[in-house]
């Protein structure tokens, strides 16, 4: 390994005005979850009994743990299938998913109705309702949040070993090694619990599959939010190294982000002939595409959206133009967003007399835990070894985040 | 009542004849089990029989100690529009908008033979007991809210209103039963529009209904078969999907999400095996890797 491509922190201030801004929100966000515990969800959401589930569900879990499904989907390419010159995405991409899925944790407890029983899930395994694939998720979500964690530790170790702590510094030294040597386990535990659940994130609505809408409705649901999720996590590593080398001075890495943005329009164009002919086997299905209704047009704007990164990625020439991987790999999150909305909240329906509009407080909420996520991103680069670390160019897009940046090299 | 049920019969024949035509598939052992077996319980309402007077709804919510839902009112009278978290039992009318003709449709937990609640439900909060009953255990739940999603009856609600929530729904009065009484509603009703009984007793007096008096019913009990059977069944006048009971065909709600799921987990042999090949195969690069130093070890 290259002594350049060594991950480094970026280090510079931390506590810059788009920080303070960003834990402003979230801040905002910890008072009004207050106030949920206080005031209860009927008072501060728009949830009912027909909509049960909503933004938190939808947006914070379903759609957040896909958009950190980076860690997963980078871990595949370089453990799985050996392509070592993806490794410098490792560790960003696990602190987006260690990150993402923590927000998706917290989302939960704030979430259920009666959160002080949430560890009796884990513990209560007499209990365990095997049907329930709602406990295959719960799991498999709690464990890989502790894998991610664990994955990203010898960032947080290395640091550790240059702490002017003795006592970190010491127990570094001696924890590394241990942690380094485990670590293939634990990185096979990565792979195979998002495979678990984020496919199973589809099956749980084949449950409401009497109140699904048929456009959405089909037991090839867990494959296609699996393939969706994977090209999610190259899109959202694709957004993340573009816009850290936009607003952290640093060369983009274009080749790789070019090479890595061709398999993302491979598997998603696996995912859209799947989904497709899944429309086409069911052909009563045709007339429904065409009715032009709500569900007719959400399933079209959903199929532009995903079909959209693959046109933009057909030649190896536009592969290499960085806004257009920047705009197709936004158009793939998009879309594979709009899908689990349309899963979720669209599709979904228990009849006329029931609506849902997600309320200020919800919005607010998970903005607010959005921005943290974010602003703990910064952090967690500024001060460990997550970035490759070339030395830093165009300063001066860096202002946006610290002027002080260079300090550290 | 007096009024012309006939008149509305040609309208919706067409639901029942839609749900008796669809596959009947194979039950799981667990759902037969259940469905054959002479003690289950249930109750069977009669739409034609009801004259919408509510004295049910009074008794349930006096037997489950819950205070009347009384918002719509101001406060005055009992009057909720759905099943909420104060009403786990309610009379509705369905009127035809262009004739005027009525009929009333008693809704509660269904207790389906199979139900999607009980697949649902993470630690078991909802059962299914040996003599039909779907029972709740709010020690076991976590407030999820799952059930609400899989339930096709809407009929789990959520007591939004509370900061300790719990789920609520019909539990055929159990705690009645235990005492060797029948569920408040079947006991007070002055028009025995609703009656207690062994699930397969209340078919037979259905089928007898329907067979000594054609002209009333449509030639359908709703739950028989629907949604993989449930042990509350209905006769009526009116389209059952027009009285909030829709046609789900004839399998069990959760028997796709079983299928899929017992193909994909049976025994945990695949996500073990795939495990064991994960392992085998990011050691083998990292050993390879090593070898050649050309990747990192770590992460």
């Amino acid at each position: 390994m290259n002594a350049q491509e060594q991950a480094r922190p970026v280090g510079g201030r931390i506590l810059t005005p788009p920080f303070l801004a960003l834990t402003a929100l979230a801040a905002l966000s910890a008072v009004l979850i207050l106030w949920r515990f206080v005031a209860g969800l009927g008072a501060s959401t728009a949830l009912n009994d027909g909509y049960p589930w909503g933004l938190w569900i939808a947006f914070d879990v379903v759609t957040g743990t896909a958009l950190a499904c980076g860690g997963y989907a980078v871990a595949l390419l370089v453990y799985v299938l050996n392509r070592g010159r993806y490794h410098t995405l490792v560790r960003p991409a696990l602190v987006t998913s260690a990150l993402g899925y923590s927000i998706a944790g917290l989302s939960v407890a704030i979430d259920v109705g009666r959160p002080w029983l949430i560890w009796k899930v884990p513990l209560f395994f007499w209990h365990w309702n095997h049907r329930s694939v709602l406990l295959e998720v719960a799991m498999c979500i709690m464990l890989y949040t502790l894998v991610a964690w664990i994955e990203l530790s010898p960032a947080f170790l290395e640091r550790g070993e240059t702490s002017s702590n003795p006592k970190v510094r010491s127990f570094s030294r001696k924890v590394l090694p241990a942690v380094r040597r485990g670590l293939p386990f634990f990185i096979a535990f990565g792979l195979l619990l998002p495979t678990m659940h984020q496919s199973s994130l589809g099956s749980l609505l084949l449950l409401s599959g009497p109140r699904l809408n048929a456009l959405w409705n089909t037991p090839l649901l867990p494959l296609l939010f699996l393939l969706s999720c994977l090209a999610m996590g190259y899109g959202a590593v694709i957004i993340e190294s573009t816009l850290s080398s936009r607003f952290l001075g640093r060369p983009l890495e274009l080749m790789m982000l070019s090479r890595l943005s061709r398999v993302m329009a491979w598997i998603l164009s696996v995912y859209l002939a799947i989904r497709i002919c899944d429309l086409f086997v069911r052909n009563s299905l045709l007339a429904a595409l065409f009715r032009f209704d709500l569900f007719s047009i959400m399933t079209w704007v959903e199929l532009a959206l995903l079909a959209g990164p693959i046109v933009l990625l057909a030649s190896s020439e536009r592969r290499r133009d960085p806004g257009n991987l920047f705009l197709a790999a936004m158009l793939l999150l998009l879309g594979g967003a709009l899908y689990r909305f349309d899963v979720y909240l669209v599709a979904f329906q228990p009849g006329p007399q029931w609506s849902y509009f997600p309320s200020v407080t919800e919005i607010l909420i998970t903005t607010g835990l959005v921005a943290g996520e974010i602003a703990a991103y910064i952090a967690l680069i500024k001060l460990f070894p997550i970035l490759s670390g070339r030395k830093p160019t165009a300063p001066a897009r860096a202002a946006v985040l610290g002027r002080s940046y260079m300090t550290a090299d | 009542m007096g009024i012309s049920r006939r008149s509305l019969f040609k309208v919706v024949a067409a639901a029942g004849a839609g749900s008796a035509a669809s596959a009947l598939a194979p039950l799981k052992a667990r759902a037969d089990q259940a469905a054959t077996s002479d003690e289950t319980i249930g109750m069977l309402y009669d739409s034609t029989k009801c004259t919408g007077c509510k004295a049910c709804m009074a008794a349930c919510n006096q037997a489950n100690g819950i205070s009347p839902d009384t918002e719509t009112s101001g406060g005055r009278a009992h009057m909720p529009v759905d099943l909420n978290e104060h009403t786990l039992n309610i009379i509705k009318v369905y009127q035809d908008s262009s004739t005027g003709d009525h009929a009333y449709i008693k809704r509660q937990c269904m207790h389906c033979v199979d139900p999607a609640c009980v697949t649902a439900c993470m630690l078991g909060a909802m059962k299914k007991r040996s003599d039909g009953v779907v029972t709740y255990d709010p020690s076991l739940c976590i407030g999820c809210r799952y059930c609400e999603m899989g339930c096709p009856f809407n009929v789990p609600k959520f007591e939004w209103s509370k900061t300790a929530p719990k789920i609520v729904k019909c539990q055929l009065c159990r705690d009645r039963l235990a005492l060797g009484k029948q569920p408040a509603c079947t006991e007070v009703c002055p028009a025995g529009a609703v009656i207690f009984g062994k699930r397969k007793d209340l078919l037979v007096e259905a089928h007898n209904r329907l067979d000594s008096n054609p002209g009333r019913y449509l030639p359908k009990v709703y739950g028989e078969h629907d949604a993989g059977g449930t042990q509350v069944l209905y006769l009526a006048c009116v389209g059952f999907d027009k009285l909030g009971l829709p046609s789900y065909g004839n399998q069990p709600v959760p028997h796709t999400v079983d299928a899929v799921q017992h193909a994909i987990y049976q025994g945990f042999v695949a996500p073990v095996a795939l495990y064991g090949v994960l392992a085998g195969v990011i050691w083998r690069n990292r050993k390879r890797a090593g070898e050649t130093g050309e990747q990192s070890e770590q992460p």
